[in-house]
């Protein structure tokens, strides 16, 4: 519930000045080093308003800056790209809100090495939501965020499972979706469903590829478990850089992003939330059946299990390695997809910045456990929006990694998983 | 149409540079981790933020004189590495690997939020606490040295501080890995049940190990910062990274590995970057620009690390036989 | 304690080991280790179900029975390496369960492993100097200062360079454990535990995997240990050593101990060869396809 009160917009275009170097002031930062420069001026009914924190964030760049007592900031940037900026409305004083546009805010440089970008403050109070029905809200963001987790988990399980890889790579596999979506949609301007099924089709043919010319060659020279962990670091970091050569470092929108949300009772929801939380169950409920009912699901399993007894048995384990790897691909792409909309945005690195939560969900639900990695990524997910409750947006991802390092501690295993026998 | 000789030249001040020094440090400090006892720590990037907001906060916010600022960040680290050890140093390796990574993302979240700016300076980071530091230098003002290497009396003593801080950790290492501990600890990489089942106490060498590799990242920490800014976004999960590709540059066994290799891997980035800059500039390579090409350093670490682990596992300065530089 | 010399080149078979009839858990005149109700379940299946059991001081008893009767899981447990569901022990009157495994060894309980846990990246020589109790440069602080251990590490040289002359290792000292053969590995493992100066050494298939020209030189080894005044449990599927060099076996059969006695009569017993057969009938899919044939043979053996 927001009042509109009183807008405010300064446009203010200070000039760049060259400033002398010395200690970053507040309201300042980055202004020596980089030639382009984001500013901006908060006021609301007319006074400056200081102390109100601004992110910056894009082309692989992060930074913010909190105003300064005449309620001017200012972010030098590192390069003519897109930026994203962000208002943190917790900082703004009691009754005052963002009150159009909202508090995140997409900035493109024109033809000036200045760009001025500025927030349209209201009258209003943000606690005007019950509870319980942020609760609810919160709770059914996380219910989402956590099944397109367990897309990319699951995957990442099976790959372990098999095969023993920690594979850090996985995240530059969900990119791979998000990105592979981008150039089909806006750039080649193919139908959003098409896109999204031939980016899938190719993420499954890069987790394909990645097995065939990496990973199939290592095991058969019998590299190590650690060594391959670290190859897939090295791997990860030169895709992650490859990716940002092709698409630099801003962020864009796949289309439909901007949806408006539509209420169901307290519970707001956009369209594509809803399409993508029904995508994700009907591809777990696929992969549960693929795994439990059909033979190279059991057989996956099986070699999950215990690869050498698998084998012995007469499983082609590495075919069903192989189509671990082509259906990890394929749930990793998907992932991508839709956390592209859930953040929203598609950026180079955005498989990185949730690779953690998807290693905190398989580790929560038992290291190579398939259904364990599902559970765990509902934990994560619900965690992570649930904790923003109490804890500041930014220390969201905080919580998540506590719950993983206690449960570590309560039971290593995880949820889901076995004690080993030793000797 | 390319200046060769500043190419040259910063390439050459990298060789003796404070950035240099520290990875070479953290990168010690992981030889003792991961070369030495094979443990997985992830989370050197952690260690290394403790450092230096242990230093600049004690600094800045309750005003300790440099050595107090010092005990401050190492006391830091030995809370972090009993509190990531504690839970998981009974269990399997790769465990290790998700806790440290994790954990290190929780410190640099914490110093990156806005809840704590006031001590933290949230994403601004920290700065103005180097005037302990400074004015411990007995080095009187003035420029000195030669060619690329003319710095001012500050950050010469820095460098001087900085690599005899270096050598000093090179002596310590080589000194208790050729001891009774370090044969236990070495014991420990290649079987801990075999260790164990002669009476050691594994579970109390590992947890050594890993405050002993901490501390020095932290310690590495300290010294990356005096000559910067102490800010946030340094401490990724990717500064780990390097420090491993460094590590395993040299040698990960090894204790002139890590200092060897932080040289190399410093002095060929910047050749590098330096080369790919000015031949962009130069319109030598038409399809890439400026910041592309800054990107491509990062391609060619990640590339560099998966052909090392892949083809020569030893480093380059261990050989294949002999993995340990002393025994 | 009686040790009735046994005359011929056979090696000395200590006897007269236990008290009242020789049955499963039956008193020992000496016993160094005293098990009660020791049990281990993993996943529902009980792995090791043992009511009492006793090893007799100074002789060399052997563990035998089919695979997956337990044998290597209770000696994970005697040893620390494995927590029982239930159940306690005592060594040398000391109760140990609960204990680590690294005070298990301290205490002078000293086990090898099946797969032999040669350090691969040491050389010979330190492996035996890890073997060796109580080093003061085992200290993080006296480490750095030489003078604390060098005195110390050079007596422990003499002494490593002594056992492994014993063993015919002594030419491999500078040379890494990796590249040994499988035999010498066992070699120094046992070379390697004798560092400590236990008391009861556990030695977990001894054999499996050596090659036979070493075989001998092995078993004059145990027999040394006894004769050092050692006592020594090994696990053993190979039916002519522990005939040869055991003075009392321990057969066990899904995870409880189904008979007990000297060597050459528990071998007739009838509960040991229903054991053998039973495991023979009902054999997992999956094990070792070795074990089979082996089978075969310990039951030929059992018979003739």
């Amino acid at each position: 519930m927001i009042f509109l009160g009183l807008l405010f917009a300064a446009l203010t275009m200070s000039t760049f000045a060259t400033v002398s170097a010395g200690p970053a002031h507040a309201d300042e930062v980055g202004t020596d080093e980089y030639d382009y420069v984001l500013t901006g001026n908060v006021q609301f009914d007319q006074k400056p308003l200081d102390n109100v924190l601004i992110t910056v964030e894009g082309a692989g760049y992060e930074a913010s800056v909190e105003t300064g007592v005449d309620g001017k900031w200012k972010v030098g940037v590192p390069e003519k790209a897109t930026y994203t900026v962000t208002l943190d409305e917790d900082t703004l004083p009691k009754g005052v809100v963002v009150a159009k546009g909202g508090s995140v805010i997409e900035a493109e440089f024109a033809l000036t090495k200045v760009k001025s970008v500025n927030f349209f403050l209201g009258e209003g109070t943000r606690t005007t939501v019950s509870f319980f029905d942020q609760f609810i809200n919160r709770f059914v963001n996380g219910l989402n965020f956590g099944l397109l987790l367990a897309l990319a988990a699951i995957g990442l399980s099976l790959i372990f499972g098999t095969t023993g890889l920690s594979n850090f790579a996985h995240a530059e596999m969900i990119t791979f979706g998000a990105l592979m979506t981008l150039l089909f949609s806006v750039t080649l301007g193919v139908p959003i469903w098409l896109a999204i099924i031939v980016a899938v089709a190719l993420s499954a043919g890069l987790g394909w590829s990645l097995d065939a010319v990496i990973w199939k060659p290592l095991r058969r020279k019998g590299v190590g478990l650690i060594p391959l962990m670290i190859v897939s670091i090295g791997l990860s970091l030169a895709l992650r850089y490859l990716f940002q050569i092709f698409v630099g470092g801003g962020t864009s929108q796949l289309p439909g992003s901007g949806l408006a949300d539509l209420k169901f009772g307290p519970i707001r929801l956009s369209l594509i939330d809803l399409a993508s939380m029904g995508i994700s169950i009907v591809v777990l409920l696929a992969v549960s059946f693929f795994l439990l009912r059909t033979r190279i699901g059991k057989a996956t399993r099986a070699v999950s299990d215990n690869p050498s007894l698998a084998s012995a048995s007469g499983i082609d384990v590495d075919g069903v390695i192989r189509i671990v790897w082509v259906l990890g691909g394929a749930l990793a792409g998907l992932s991508g997809i839709l956390w592209a909309y859930f953040r929203p945005g598609v950026s180079w690195d955005m498989g990185f910045q949730i690779l953690l939560l998807v290693f905190a969900a398989v580790t929560l639900g038992g290291l190579g456990t398939a259904f364990g990695a599902l559970i765990g990524s509902i934990i994560v997910g619900l965690f992570v929006e649930l904790s923003t409750l109490w804890l500041p947006s930014d220390l969201k991802y905080v919580g998540a990694l506590v719950v993983l390092i206690l449960v570590l501690l309560l039971r290593p295993q995880g949820i889901l998983g076995r004690k080993e026998r030793i000797g | 149409m390319i200046d060769w000789g500043a190419i040259f030249s910063n390439a050459a001040v990298e060789l003796i540079s404070p950035t240099t020094a520290a990875y070479a440090l953290a990168a010690l400090g992981l030889a003792i981790h991961f070369g030495y006892t094979g443990l997985l720590n992830f989370g050197q990037a952690g260690f290394m933020a403790l450092g230096a907001y242990g230093f600049a906060i004690s600094t800045l916010s309750f005003g300790f004189p440099v050595w107090g600022a010092v005990l401050v960040g190492i006391g830091a680290s030995v809370i972090f590495a009993l509190i990531l050890g504690i839970p998981t140093l009974r269990l399997r390796a790769d465990y290790l690997a998700i806790v440290t990574i994790a954990a290190a993302e929780i410190v640099r979240l914490l110093f990156t939020t806005n809840t704590f700016q006031s001590l933290t300076g949230s994403a601004n980071g920290l700065s103005g606490y180097k005037g302990g530091f400074a004015g411990l230098n007995p080095i009187p003002e003035g420029r000195y040295g030669f060619g690329p290497f003319e710095y001012n009396e500050y950050d010469w003593w820095l460098r001087i501080v900085a690599w005899s801080i270096v050598v000093l950790a090179c002596l310590f290492t080589w000194q208790i890995m050729r001891s009774p501990w370090g044969r236990v600890i070495k014991g420990i990489r290649e079987d801990e049940d075999a260790v164990r089942a002669l009476g050691k106490n594994v579970y109390s060498y590992k947890m050594q190990s890993l405050i002993l590799g901490g501390v020095f990242g932290t310690i590495a920490g300290m010294i990356f910062v005096l000559p910067r800014a102490v800010v946030p976004s340094n401490y990724q999960t990717s500064l780990t990274f390097f420090i491993y590709a460094i590590l395993l540059l040299g040698g990960a066994s090894t204790i002139l590995g890590p200092v060897i290799g932080s040289m190399v891997f410093w002095v060929l980035l910047s050749f590098f970057s330096g080369f790919i800059a000015r031949a962009v500039e130069a319109g030598w390579i038409p399809f890439m620009s400026s910041i592309q090409a800054g990107q491509l350093r990062f391609i060619l670490v990640g590339v560099a690390i998966m052909l090392i682990v892949i083809f020569r596992p030893q480093g380059i300065f261990g050989n294949k036989k002999e993995l340990a530089f002393v025994k | 304690m009686s040790n009735n010399t046994v005359p011929s080149g056979k090696p000395v078979k200590s006897t007269d080991l236990h008290l009242g009839e020789a049955s499963p858990g039956c008193k020992k005149r000496d016993p160094i280790l005293v098990a009660d109700g020791v049990s281990r379940t993993f996943g529902g299946l009980k792995a090791v179900d043992v009511d009492h059991v006793e090893i007799p001081r100074g002789a060399i008893t052997a563990l035998i029975g089919p695979n997956g009767a337990g044998k290597t899981t209770l000696f994970n447990l005697l040893t620390g390496f494995d927590k029982p569901d239930t159940g306690s022990w005592t060594f040398e009157g000391r109760p140990l369960s609960g204990m680590p495994a690294f005070k298990v060894a301290r205490m002078g309980q000293v086990r090898t492993f099946q797969l032999t846990k040669a350090l691969g990246l040491l050389t010979v020589m330190d492996n035996m100097l890890l073997g060796a109790k109580g080093q003061a440069g085992e200290n993080l602080f006296r480490a750095v200062f030489p003078f604390f251990w060098s005195k110390q590490e050079e007596a422990n040289r003499v002494r490593a360079l002594d056992i492994l002359e014993r063993f015919k290792l002594d030419t491999k000292k500078d040379d890494y454990a990796a590249s040994l053969s499988g035999g010498q590995r066992k070699l120094l493992e046992m070379a390697r535990a004798l560092m400590s100066e236990p008391s009861l050494v556990m030695l977990d298939e001894p054999m499996a995997g050596v090659n036979p020209a070493l075989t001998q030189s092995l078993l004059d080894h145990i027999l040394n240990l006894k004769a050092e005044g050692m006592t020594v449990l090994f696990v053993e599927h190979d039916m002519h050593m522990v005939r040869h060099i055991a003075d009392w076996v321990i057969v066990m059969a899904e995870g409880r101990v189904v008979a007990e006695g000297d060597p050459h009569e528990v071998m007739r017993n009838p509960a040991v060869i229903d054991a053998y057969l039973g495991q023979h009938h009902d054999e997992d899919l999956g094990e070792d396809p070795t074990a089979e044939t082996e089978h075969v043979e310990a039951i030929k053996e059992l018979l003739d």
